[in-house]
């Protein structure tokens, strides 16, 4: 599959990624062998096989309905880049 | 726009209402799941979404979801799956929100509404699936920044979606209102709608009658109330025939509701760029839920509004009104049930709908908060019964005399007030006696056809019993010695 340059900025945007103009070239066409490798997956018939969607055998693994306090709001903000009292602060994410 | 052309218009609407579940813990982590805590009071390594850490399910959230499929004659998925839903948003700091996709817990399934034309209609659920809640933003005019509380982030909710079967605002509200009653019975969730344990996305559309093709829809996100629901829906109605009459096309677009002006507005937000890639959640394991489960979770299980409703109009004859009073909570239907053990049933419903829900209505308190035990209120309606005390009495004296007292037995505090019926005893008879004696010349005028004097009699018998004496048997025995009289 060739991925050209829409999907490449599709992509970039998704994950959050700028793109240098210079870098598109290559990263098409690395992705583009990615992409080509894996479509041999599709000379596969897989009608009929339910997906794998776990690799673990294990299944019902629960948790009882227990409340706790494991951190106290003083850690959990200790990596915050930056605060306002109580609250972790970002860029404004409304426009 | 006139009527006669929106009614060339079929209104379509499907309603995803989201339910945070009653739980003690979070969907994935053990911090507590509770509304109104400082902000970040509760959370984790797993909701901060710190590297390598993995979520853990939890059972009861599992649970509720189940009772909330078996209420709607869902069928429970025997093997359900988490699928990750990927974005970037600072309210969910992984980058993803934990959710279902393929394979939701509960498929199909449908909640009866009932209309006020009394018609009654299935609106049918496409599935219902297991989600966690976001944080909670805040976004401030002032600054560049937003703030972040993720007490909220990682609540479990279930997210009911139905599909497009609605066809006027009156459904969907109906729809959202029992929707809220039933969560409410089944302990599933509080429905608090103002504090968004309750929140409700529409999905509308409009079409031109026998188009077997739905129109472009547009969503509106997190109505807070069954009216401002409608209200979007009426708003949408009209704002989509007038686009289309136009000649313009609509585009599928998100858009939100304001209160303020009853109007929605769209988002400048480009919708295309949308693309949650859901794929299987790696870091939980399938859950299967058998037959055995099924009936566990079966045997937890209340009476429903529906089943009760059928009872209390069919079984026991209650008025359609008062039936839909009483199973408007669980609460109520509880004490009902237990007063009516020992009471007869309409008349316990006549009190509950009467003076028990003034007296809640006056002090703004739910009926949990009522201080007269079932067992007390039925004690009273049986004085009332046995005509021991007047209903007016017991009305007005006793019943406030009972909410202020309400560990004193009926009986004792009837005696103690004085209220104890003198019925058709001797002691009426010689009051009513003293009366006509007292008073010779308005017994002749009586005599002569002024019959209204008989509320002046009746009135100085009941002051005399200092209000005791029933006045219909006082009216009638009154009547009768007059009628002796020669």
């Amino acid at each position: 599959m060739q991925v050209d340059k829409d999907t490449l900025q599709k992509i970039a945007q998704l994950a959050r990624l700028e793109i240098q103009p210079g870098e598109e070239e290559s990263l098409k066409a690395t992705l583009s062998s990615v992409l080509t490798w894996m479509e041999q997956l599709n000379e596969l018939d897989t009608s009929g096989i339910e997906p794998l969607t776990h690799m673990s055998v294990e299944v019902n693994a629960f948790r009882p309905d227990v409340a706790k306090q494991t951190l106290t709001t003083e850690q959990g903000l200790l990596n915050a880049p930056k605060r306002d009292e109580q609250f972790f602060r970002v860029p404004k994410v409304l426009e | 726009m006139t009527d006669d052309i929106k009614a060339q218009y079929e209104l379509v609407i499907g309603l995803e209402v989201h339910a945070q579940l009653l739980t003690e813990s979070k969907i994935f982590a053990s911090d507590a799941n509770h509304f109104g805590s400082p902000p970040n009071h509760n959370i984790s390594v797993i909701t901060l979404g710190h590297p390598g850490t993995l979520p853990k399910l939890n059972q009861k959230a599992v649970d509720l979801a189940i009772r909330f499929g078996l209420a709607t004659n869902s069928t429970i998925s025997p093997r359900t799956v988490f699928d990750r839903k990927n974005y970037f948003y600072p309210d969910l700091p992984k980058g993803y929100q934990i959710s279902q996709d393929k394979k939701p817990i509960c498929v199909g399934g449908e909640i009866w509404v009932k209309l006020k034309d009394g018609t009654e209609k299935a609106i049918p659920l496409h599935h219902t699936h297991l989600e966690e809640d976001a944080g909670k933003s805040i976004h401030d005019d002032q600054s560049t920044d937003t703030l972040l509380d993720y007490n909220r982030a990682g609540t479990p909710l279930i997210e009911i979606v139905t599909d497009p079967a609605m066809r006027s605002a009156e459904e969907a509200g109906a729809y959202l209102t029992e929707i809220r009653k039933l969560v409410r019975y089944l302990d599933i969730c509080d429905g608090n709608m103002e504090e968004g344990s309750l929140r409700c996305d529409a999905n509308i559309s409009v079409r031109k009658w026998g188009d077997p093709v739905l129109g472009t829809k547009v969503e509106i996100k997190n109505m807070n109330s069954v009216r401002f629901l409608q209200k979007a829906i009426e708003f949408e109605y009209d704002r989509q025939v007038s686009v289309l009459e136009e000649g313009g096309t609509l585009i599928q677009e998100t858009r939100m509701f304001d209160p303020e002006t009853g109007r929605t507005y769209g988002m400048r937000v480009k919708e295309s760029m949308n693309d949650y890639r859901y794929f299987p959640e790696p870091d939980l394991v399938p859950i299967l839920i058998d037959e055995e489960k099924l009936a566990a979770e079966r045997a937890k299980m209340p009476a429903l509004p529906r089943q009760l409703m059928q009872k209390y109009e069919g079984e026991l004859g209650l008025s359609h009104a008062d039936a839909l009073l009483l199973t408007e909570s669980k609460a109520t239907v509880a004490y009902f049930e237990e007063a009516i053990a020992q009471a007869a049933p309409k008349t316990v419903a006549n009190w509950l709908t009467g003076p028990v829900r003034t007296w809640m209505n006056e002090s703004k308190k739910e009926l949990s908060a009522f201080p007269v035990s079932p067992g007390v209120l039925a004690a009273l309606i049986r004085l009332v019964d046995e005509n021991k005390v007047s209903h007016s009495a017991a009305a007005q004296k006793l019943f406030p005399a009972l909410v202020e007292r309400p560990d004193v037995a009926p009986l004792a505090l009837a005696e103690e007030l004085q209220l104890i019926q003198q019925g058709n005893s001797d002691v009426l008879q010689a009051l009513i006696d003293e009366v006509l004696a007292a008073w010779p010349d308005k017994v002749k005028e009586y005599k002569k056809g002024k019959k209204g004097l008989i509320g002046l009699f009746v009135g100085e018998v009941m002051k005399k019993s200092k209000g005791q004496a029933d006045p219909k048997v006082t009216n009638q025995l009154v009547a009768r010695s007059l009628d002796n009289l020669s």
